[in-house]
């Protein structure tokens, strides 16, 4: 009979994505998080067992649903598209939007709601505004995948590419002030200085509603 | 052990409302009560360990096990509840009682009337799904349980979990409505009324009074058995199930008889149905469905669960549940994320219709049991006494060891 100690709580936490990683980072301890588009619940499980997070999921898909109830977690089926009208105003601290944004027929709707029903939006996406995508349009002639988004146009669903230079002229036309700028390329966090759309392949960015004067 | 059955169960039985009548929400009174109820598994130190499984219109008390040891009679949620199942009964204290208004041994209209010692029959008072959960929460109190783990069931079992959650919210910790509705549609009461319209034109109902004639209303309550049977169903299980297939026939025979497998399905379910369920209380608990309305008395869901805050929420629905469409789950959820609740909700992607709820074994049972596993640990929940540690390390996922049951270990 084996008697090697076994805790009845899974601890071993898995290689958790590095723009997740950065977005846990900018997550308080304790805090009330809703994770829209929450796939298998990584982050949340991560949130919730070294931040003592209180965290709430959306998911799409059901193979999505299953693994975040494995992990045990509270997670909700339903589609970030058609918003989050059940959810009451200011009732998170944080809501995350990873590695989604590309994908959304209406993102400033989606953003508006984040940043209604939670005090702080935090979203993670792909630049194609890279210097591998542009000198991948240039050269070739081709239409640039994301460097951390590395499928091709048929392959994925339908998306809309964009930048940081792009994002950061769609948060100022809407309102939302960006806060807190993390960039990665290829999973490193990388200082960008003043070229961030040129040297970034994903951007980490917290969001808040712009206070007007 | 082939099944990871419970075992042999005997049914017992609880009466209350002796003194005192129980008073119904129709105005009425009932006196006294017995409750049919059926317990699995053993209760821990703090009585924190129990699980109120709720049946739905046609099911008894038996959930699970072999009644009486007779391997024929095994449980309507036997594939959920037993040792190493959903609902580990090495683990869970599990009761399901039979509602009032039904035949399985609770007080319904079968029964006799202490005012004229013969059959109440439709002197019985109509009852509500919330006087059933009243009953219920008696006998709570006489197991003395003070606040159960979770309560669970599916279609009328779902309506009973809601019912819970709303009005006795201080005695329940977890919620598991299953393919079920906070407010019984229009659609809903109209089955129910053809059901109810087939056995009421049936001459050997005798306005309820059958009891002691030889002939019972059996050919109203067979049709009143198909309609339903075709609403559990979907168009597509019955694709998948009989086709258009003929039973035992070569060919069409041009005449009036039994001759496809779906009306041969239906004729035999309608028919064994009469054998072990009671026309009238197929009247009784129908309508305590119809009744069934969580908006009531302030119009919106929400109201409903505002004392229930705290009581966390499993929500199932199935996409191919027309008879309790999956919409009736989200706008139940919808509420309870107004509310602030803690929701946790999956559309589960099935052919089987209604039925869904009691053969997605395998996804129910990765629901289920990954839910329970976060009770056990947020509510902190001690094993009950003589549960094995390999059994608790095993079943919260550390695959290295070897199930070793209770009974094992007795043996």
């Amino acid at each position: 009979m084996s008697t090697q100690p076994v805790s009845p709580i899974s601890v071993q936490t898995p290689q958790l994505r590095p723009d997740l990683l950065a977005i846990a980072d900018l997550i308080a301890p304790g805090v009330r998080v809703l994770d829209i588009g929450c796939g298998d619940g990584a982050l949340l499980e991560y949130l919730r067992d070294r931040k003592q997070v209180k965290g709430r999921g959306i998911e799409l898909t059901e193979a999505g649903v299953l693994a975040c109830v494995r992990r045990g977690l509270s997670v909700r089926q339903g589609n970030v598209q058609e918003g989050l009208a059940d959810y009451p105003d200011q009732s998170f601290d944080a809501v995350i939007l990873s590695q989604t944004l590309p994908f959304l027929d209406d993102p400033a709707m989606v953003l508006g709601e984040m940043l209604r029903v939670g005090r702080t939006a935090v979203v993670s996406f792909s630049n194609w505004g890279h210097w591998r995508c542009r000198l991948e349009l240039l050269i070739t002639g081709r239409i640039p995948v994301a460097v951390d988004l590395p499928q091709q146009w048929y392959e994925s669903p339908r998306r809309q590419p964009f930048s940081v230079t792009d994002f950061a002229r769609f948060c100022r036309k809407i309102g939302i002030t960006i806060d807190r700028q993390v960039y990665m390329n290829r999973g490193l966090r990388v200082r960008t200085g003043r070229f961030k759309n040129l040297l970034s392949t994903t951007a980490v960015f917290t969001l808040h509603r712009r206070v007007e004067a | 052990m082939t099944t990871n059955s419970i075992g042999a169960v005997a049914t017992e039985y609880f009466t209350f409302a002796e003194d005192e009548p129980f008073c119904l929400e129709s105005g009425e009174t009932l006196q006294p009560v017995t409750l049919a109820y059926e317990t699995y598994g053993a209760l821990n130190a703090d009585r924190s360990n129990a699980i109120l499984v709720c049946h739905a219109l046609s099911g008894s008390a038996h959930a699970a096990g072999r009644l009486d040891g007779d391997p024929d009679k095994l449980g309507w949620w036997e594939d959920t509840i037993g040792p190493g199942k959903a609902f580990d009964t090495d683990r869970f204290f599990v009761i399901c009682s039979n509602v009032i208004g039904s035949c399985y041994g609770s007080t319904g209209p079968a029964s006799l009337d202490p005012a004229t010692g013969k059959p109440y029959g439709l002197n019985f008072p109509v009852v509500t799904v919330g006087d059933m959960v009243r009953a219920q929460v008696a006998l709570i109190d006489h197991l003395g349980i003070d606040k159960l783990l979770c309560v669970a069931g599916g279609s009328m079992g779902g309506m009973q979990v809601l019912e819970w959650a709303a009005h006795h919210p201080q005695r329940v910790h977890a919620a598991i409505p299953i393919a079920t509705t906070a407010h019984h549609s229009p659609m809903l009461i109209a089955f129910s009324e053809v059901g109810r319209q087939a056995i009421y034109a049936d001459p050997a109902w005798q306005h309820g009074a059958y009891y002691d004639k030889a002939q019972k209303p059996d050919a109203g309550l067979a049709v009143a058995r198909m309609v339903g049977h075709i609403t559990y169903l979907s168009e597509e299980s019955m694709h998948l199930k009989f086709g258009r297939r003929l039973q035992g026939l070569e060919k069409y025979g041009y005449e009036f008889e039994t001759e496809f497998e779906v009306e041969s399905y239906l004729k035999y379910n309608g028919h064994k149905f009469t054998q072990r369920f009671d026309a009238n209380s197929y009247l009784y608990v129908t309508k305590a469905m119809d009744y069934f309305d969580l908006t009531q008395p302030t119009g919106t869901l929400a109201a409903a669960f505002a004392a229930a805050t705290h009581v966390k929420f499993l929500v199932i629905s199935f996409t191919s549940d027309w008879l309790y469409p999956s919409y009736h789950s989200t706008q139940l959820v919808s509420a309870l994320t107004a509310t602030g609740v803690d929701v946790t909700y999956l559309d589960v992607k099935s052919s089987w219709g209604h039925d869904a709820f009691l053969l997605e074994v395998e996804t129910m049972t990765n629901l289920l049991s990954s839910f329970l596993d976060r009770l056990v640990r947020e509510e902190r929940v001690a094993a009950p006494a003589g549960y094995a540690l390999h059994t608790r390390l095993a079943s919260a996922g550390a695959p290295v060891l070897p199930r070793i049951h209770l009974a094992d270990n007795l043996a």
